[in-house]
């Protein structure tokens, strides 16, 4: 195939204790560390591994957000790849719309493979590649462990409940990959040198005549209730008690 | 409840039987109206007279049709799309299966989605959990709106099974159906031991393991207990074991009735994977690990020392 799209979103980072607004309007993502939604990162790294197998001869990035999202779509051309699009837009927008967006850049690159996380793990939502597959008519394969490239399909192993799933789909095809599929690569510094002079188109996100205006309120954000706070036992025997004494093993 | 929403569930099955999941996600639809269908794409006839018997469910419509011997969501998603006309709210259980299907009856219905229900605050009005649980998010559908949403297994009951409801078997709908897409197998992983997203015990070890031969003791721990055996980022990316076992924000959300962490700091990553769980109990050597904030029962103990101890015990 020619082109590669991974579609990376900017997310707080997977190690960051997440705060809430105290007016409840959200999660404070000010002045706190963003990185590649890990999900996306690993799809990514599989286009890559799909480029440098020879099967592919360019991997682009597409991110959707505030300006911001150009720190991460240069992370992913220091990973390797080759050019990156940022559509801008600076406030939260439904799967729907970012599914819309995304339809707007296959149509104009027409890659044979669009790639992209299972779900990101802000909003985990795991909705905007099934969308987007819907979107263009294509097939899709979601939860992907394992991805064989053929001359004009795919064949993609999937962690469903109920095992380890084999399809095969036609391409042009969308996958989205779960956490098993690989290990992305570390960015080296060279790389990072490098991936200032790479090309990175942006455009925004209100020229594609889409709606963008949510359609489902977010009323509040609040924290889970809290966990009643626990005890300290001393060895198995107190443990043996208090367990049974819960019904959670049985003598 | 003359202007009740008129909500549809879409069944999940495997092996000719419709999965706890979806009598769950009956149970939420039953919180949202008093009118709840079933639509069942199926090539079973057994699935009928198991449909019928659920609480809650008015009509179970079917449809019997070999190209549903494999539910393939690019196929499905067109022919739920079609039979759901006049619905106003479409639900699906939140696994692998409702989470691959739901979007793309989504984009069909032009609207967007709800993902992972965990609770029904009015008809219109729904918590969901967000930052894998961290936070909670309540939204609203404004009226008039069509709702498409998963439902999380984990916050429901399932309804029961003493129901008489009516049967409507309905007609192949005459729409192309895409090819693009091929069923080739599926295999079950080979393990004696219960999957980490439905076991009632989850066995899982961290960094403090040490090596994969030191699981060992965990495993012969969770066979004892039937158990399941999950671990921490740490121990998978030492390479203890597997990354399928993964429990954690990046790996598997789980909530068992009880669950022991063994050698695991806890690590906030970790924590957002667990925090559902009934217990947790943590066994680490540094009594100023994490995972003692968060547990409900906690021992300072070197988990080598312990777990023959508790085997014996169970003896």
């Amino acid at each position: 195939m020619d082109k590669i799209l991974v579609c990376i979103k900017r997310v707080v980072d997977y190690n960051i204790k997440i705060r809430i607004k105290p007016d409840e309007s959200g999660v404070i993502t000010e002045g706190v560390k963003m990185s590649i939604n890990p999900f996306d990162e690993i799809a990514l790294e599989e286009a890559l591994r799909i480029k440098e197998s020879g099967n592919a001869n360019e991997v682009i990035v597409v991110s959707i957000g505030p300006d911001d999202c150009q720190q991460q779509l240069r992370t992913g051309l220091a990973m390797g790849a080759d050019r990156a699009i940022l559509i801008q837009h600076d406030h939260i927008l439904e799967p729907l719309k970012v599914a819309k967006l995304l339809q707007k850049i296959v149509e104009q690159e027409n890659p044979g493979l669009i790639l992209l996380g299972k779900q990101a793990i802000d909003d985990d939502c795991n909705q905007t590649g099934q969308m987007l597959a819907e979107l263009c008519s294509y097939p899709q394969a979601t939860f992907a462990s394992e991805l064989t490239v053929n001359e004009n399909s795919l064949k993609v192993i999937r962690e469903v409940d109920q095992g380890l799933e084999t399809l095969e789909i036609d391409l042009p095809a969308i996958v989205t990959t779960d956490l098993r599929m690989n290990e992305p690569r570390y960015v080296k510094l060279p790389d990072i040198m490098k991936a200032k002079k790479k090309p990175m188109d942006v455009m925004d996100a209100n020229d594609f005549e889409i709606s963008l205006e949510p359609s489902i309120k977010v009323i509040s954000v609040t924290p889970p209730p809290p966990r009643e706070s626990g005890i300290m036992l001393d060895g198995v025997d107190q443990l043996f008690v208090a367990l049974k004494d819960k019904g959670l093993i049985n003598e | 409840m003359s202007n009740a929403m008129k909500i549809i569930v879409i069944a999940e099955h495997e092996d000719g039987l419709i999965t706890s999941a979806t009598r769950k996600t009956i149970n939420c639809a039953s919180q949202i109206s008093s009118e709840v269908d079933l639509l069942i794409l199926g090539n079973n006839t057994d699935l009928e007279e198991q449909a019928i018997q659920i609480d809650s469910v008015s009509n179970v419509l079917v449809v019997q049709d070999e190209t549903f011997n494999q539910q393939l969501s690019a196929i499905m998603a067109p022919i739920i799309s079609d039979l759901t006309s006049g619905y106003d709210c479409l639900l699906l259980p939140s696994t692998t299966f409702g989470r691959d299907l739901a979007p793309r009856v989504s984009v069909l219905k032009d609207v967007c989605q709800i993902t992972d229900i965990m609770e029904v605050l009015s008809p219109r009005v729904f918590k969901r959990p967000i930052y894998a649980g961290n936070a909670i998010e309540t939204i609203e559908v404004p009226d008039g709106q069509m709702i498409v949403a998963t439902v999380r297994p984990a916050s429901f009951k399932e309804v029961g099974t003493s129901n008489q409801a009516s049967l409507n078997r309905l007609e192949m709908p005459n729409i192309d159906l895409p090819n693009h897409t091929r069923f080739l197998g599926v295999s079950s992983e080979k393990t004696e031991r219960p999957d980490l997203q439905v076991a009632s015990i989850v066995i899982s070890g961290g960094r403090g393991v040490g090596s994969a031969e030191n699981f060992e003791i965990l495993y012969q721990l969770a066979d004892k207990l039937g158990a399941s055996v999950g671990a921490s980022r740490a121990a998978v990316d030492a390479g203890y074991v597997s990354n399928d076992m993964q429990v954690g924000q990046t790996g598997k959300i789980i909530s068992p009735d009880l669950y022991f962490a063994f050698g695991i700091s806890g690590a906030i990553q970790h924590v957002a994977g667990i925090k559902d769980s009934g217990t947790i109990v943590a066994i680490n050597k540094d009594p100023d690990a994490p995972i003692f904030e968060i547990a409900d029962i906690g021992i300072v103990a070197d988990l080598f020392e312990f777990i023959p101890e508790f085997l014996a015990k169970l003896d």
